[in-house]
């Protein structure tokens, strides 16, 4: 019954431990290195016109909204004397500027850091089968002509649409294409003319504005793509090469064929694009992508704690592994230790006293300690004097052997603050006691067993990784109980007993 | 698996089993002051009426050392003990006195002067657990049965019965050496000997965990040593589980000259090297009794169970309980 229960709870807390540790990997992707870094693309939007008399001026620019292939890290808009609002319509996000009184040379800017996250998926709807367009001829029957032509040569929507970008790209055109092709010279009106020949098959075709990425571009190149949806999913494809796939140097800024800029009181308006590659700690834009997600838990984490008080709990955070550890090695391998945690506290004093420094010393002192405790035995002091004056005698040789080693010019490996102190004069207390009580022989052993147990914990503390972890993924503390929990339902051997009854083994 | 000792076909009993499947279970944390308290488990047995060696008083306090004369007057002999001590520690032994001299069994001459700061160290808990302040109890010297003189060195033996629900189910003898300075503590290099439930005869022995045949101060066999009383012994360790209300409990007995066998102490957290001193694992028997109803037994149907299940053989009962 009892055995259940712990079994239940362990698998509670493991479960609750583990879901929160993946939730916080995987969707608000919190790294588990501490010093990875993501690549950070920024993107800046200049949007320049000119107006020549004073007046009111307007100016629309198209912005990405769930940019699929991407995460938005942050984004921001510069525009001096401007009143901004920003639309936040479906598919159709933008930013208007607007001011009353301009004139002369206008600049505003747009800056957007997104990185990259395959997981993402764009948030377009499915959409309907479009009409055939209606053209005037002889437009229109060139149209079915080679739509006809094409779907003759093809099986399915990904096969006809390469095989019709590649006619209409085709560098000896047929009578058909040189005719359609007659108006559409830029890449975008290219682009359209696809949207509309498609549209005769009527498969369901739309123009995705992008920006290519690079190491630093000043003048980053605008083009179309073309997403082409085949009934389950959109499927894009370069309407200049017709290659299929969506280049990964490629960022899609907004869908659909509608002019980026539309500005309305000035003239000349252009935009250009501008991008930046930067890398950032991945930690960083966790946690801005946790609270851009309105999720909760970044206030609810240690990382939102003043700095001091983080550094003290990446330590505390690590006290129950070092628990763990010593109920594994007391428990499962039957080491002594003095006192239950002694040992952790040690590993903690270790940290401030670099390890061989405070190794050296603790057992220096905590061999001189028990010396002058044999001494004062003689004095015939009460027990707790007697403790007392132990302690007394600690702390002068502490201070004594600091001096020294500082005289001598070797202190960097002592630099003993007041915890490590506490912990020596609790460890040499414990220790007598055990002296007393159950002899030298103990006494020394547990006194071993605690040093080597100390040291352990010390170095599993060290790894940084582990560190990082537990204190970016507390969580993982429930982990830690829930092992815990099934080590107190071990009720087999421990290591130390086979050879204590090594000699009534059974045969084998 | 093949690596270590095979200990579990064996029935050995470890320290994480102990623990966790008896103390856990049949030891209310609750009832442990009724026997780490000496007093409380001395009067306990008194009220009951099972032996337990004289109480000649009690030093409670400091102020209660200046009464010790008083408490000793008429006595030639007479044991300190810690109320809280455990394992032996801090029992003083006094064998005779001339005016203010006091002779302990090993030997030492003490002054009046030592004895007092020896009891103000135990009252200030030298020797108690966690050196919580203790009292000194002041009871009546054992005069340890001639029968075991030639096995052992200074000191009193004893016998520990480990008691499972009311059903004595393994023992051994603890016979004090040279080297365990005449303290019957295993711990320390005393002999330890399993008795033969059925028939109260040593039938192995040990010091640590390397088997010995005889003595190793006097020479003398301990094996095959019968324990006079037995069935007596038997009859008051499982009278113990009613007075303690402890399933899983160490029983110490001696054995008086005159009296015969009397409580020293009993025990909550019984060690495991009985069963060393056994050659034999505890956990055979206490499955065999763990299967059985053994609430309204009598005493003599307890040690009659007892007895029955020295016979189990290890795998077959380990099978049963797995079953």
């Amino acid at each position: 019954m009892n055995r259940r229960h712990t079994y239940i709870l362990a698998a509670c807390l493991f479960l609750a431990g583990a879901s929160l540790f993946l939730y916080k990997v995987r969707t608000l992707g919190l790294p588990l290195d501490a010093a990875q870094e993501t690549e950070v693309w920024t993107m800046e939007a200049h949007v320049s016109f000119h107006r020549d008399s004073v007046g009111a001026a307007k100016a629309y620019l198209r912005i990405p909204e769930n940019p699929f292939g991407y995460r938005i890290a942050s984004e921001n808009f510069v525009s001096r004397g401007y009143g901004l609002t920003v639309d936040e319509r479906a598919n159709e996000r933008q930013a208007l500027w607007a001011v009353r009184k301009v004139s002369g040379e206008q600049s505003l800017y747009y800056r957007l850091s997104v990185y990259a996250d395959p997981t993402r998926k764009g948030s377009l709807p499915k959409p309907t089968f479009p009409k055939v367009p209606e053209l005037e001829e002889p437009y229109y029957s060139a149209m079915m002509d080679l739509t006809s032509h094409v779907r003759e040569q093809s099986a399915d929507v990904l096969t006809f649409t390469s095989a019709l970008l590649r006619r209409l790209n085709d560098p000896t055109p047929e009578e058909n294409i040189s005719l359609l092709r007659a108006g559409a010279r830029t890449p975008m009106q290219r682009s359209k003319l696809a949207v509309t020949l498609l549209a005769g098959a009527r498969i369901p075709a739309e123009i995705v504005q992008c920006v290519r990425l690079g190491e630093d571009r000043r003048m980053a190149e605008v083009m179309p793509m073309l997403a082409v949806h085949n009934g389950d999913e959109w499927i894009y494809f370069d309407p200049q090469t017709g290659e299929l796939g969506f280049p990964s140097d490629l960022f899609p800024w907004a869908w659909g064929s509608k002019p980026l800029i539309d500005v309305s009181g000035g003239r000349g308006d252009m935009v250009e694009f501008s991008v930046v590659r930067s890398l950032q700690p991945t930690m960083e834009i966790a946690q801005e992508r946790a609270a851009s997600l309105g999720s909760k838990i970044p206030e609810f984490s240690l990382l939102a704690l003043p700095l001091r008080t983080q550094s003290v709990y990446g330590v505390i955070v690590m006290i129950p592994l070092g628990a763990l550890l010593v109920v594994l090695l007391r428990n499962f391998i039957g080491i002594r230790t003095v006192g239950t945690f002694m040992p952790v506290l040690i590993a903690i004093a270790f940290r401030e006293t670099q390890l061989l420094g405070g190794l050296l010393f603790f057992t220096l002192i905590i061999v001189v300690g028990l010396a002058i405790r044999a001494y004062l035995e003689h004095l015939r002091l009460l027990l707790v004097p007697r403790l007392a004056s132990v302690l007394t005698v600690v702390v002068i040789l502490m201070t004594l052997v600091s001096i020294a080693s500082h005289r001598m010019g070797v202190d960097t490996g002592l630099s003993v603050a007041l915890f490590p102190m506490v912990i020596l004069t609790m460890m040499i207390e414990r220790m007598s006691v055990t002296w007393e009580e159950l002899g030298a022989r103990d006494a020394i052993t547990e006194g071993i067993g605690t040093m080597m147990t100390a040291v352990l914990i010390y170095l599993v503390m060290g790894v940084s990784v582990l560190r990082h972890v537990l204190f970016v993924f507390p969580e993982l503390l429930l982990l830690i109980l829930a092992a815990t929990l099934l080590a107190g339902r071990y009720t087999g051997f421990r290591l130390t007993e086979y050879r204590r009854f090594k000699a009534m083994a059974a045969e084998q | 698996m093949s690596l270590l000792p095979d200990l579990k076909s064996a029935g050995v009993m470890g320290i994480n089993s102990r623990n966790g499947d008896y103390i856990m279970r049949y030891n209310p944390r609750r009832l442990f002051p009724l026997v780490d308290d000496k007093l409380i488990s001395k009067e306990l047995a008194i009220q009951n009426g099972l032996p337990v060696p004289e109480l000649y008083g009690v030093i409670r306090m400091l102020h209660d050392i200046r009464k010790f004369e008083q408490l000793v007057a008429g006595k030639e002999d007479f044991v300190l003990k810690p109320v809280h001590g455990s394992g032996g520690n801090g029992i003083m032994v006094i064998g005779s006195r001339s005016r203010d001299r006091y002779r302990t069994t090993t030997g030492r001459i003490l002054t009046r002067d030592e004895i007092a700061h020896h009891m103000e160290n135990t009252l200030g808990g030298q020797f108690s657990l966690g050196g919580q302040p203790d009292q000194v109890l002041i009871e009546y010297r054992v005069k340890f049965d001639p029968v075991f003189d030639h096995v052992s060195y200074l000191g009193v033996p004893d016998i520990r019965i480990i008691v499972f629900k009311g059903v004595p189910v393994m023992s051994m003898i603890r016979l004090p050496t040279r080297s365990s300075d005449g303290k019957a503590n295993l711990h320390m290099g005393g002999v330890g000997a399993g008795i033969d439930m059925r028939i109260g005869i040593t039938t192995n022995a040990v010091v640590g965990t390397s088997p010995v045949h005889e003595h190793p101060d006097t020479g003398s066999p301990v094996v095959g040593l019968k324990i006079p009383h037995w069935e007596a012994m038997l009859d008051i360790a499982a009278r113990c589980y009613e007075i303690t209300g402890l399933g899983y409990l160490g029983v110490d007995l001696v054995l008086d000259a005159t009296l015969g066998p009397l409580i020293l102490e009993m025990n909550a957290r019984p060690g495991l090297n009985i069963q060393i001193a056994n050659a034999a694992g505890l956990l055979p028997r206490l499955h065999f009794l763990e299967c059985l109803e053994l609430d309204g037994l009598s005493v003599p149907e307890r040690i009659a169970l007892g007895k029955e299940a020295t016979n189990r053989d290890p795998r077959e009962v380990t099978r049963m309980a797995v079953a």
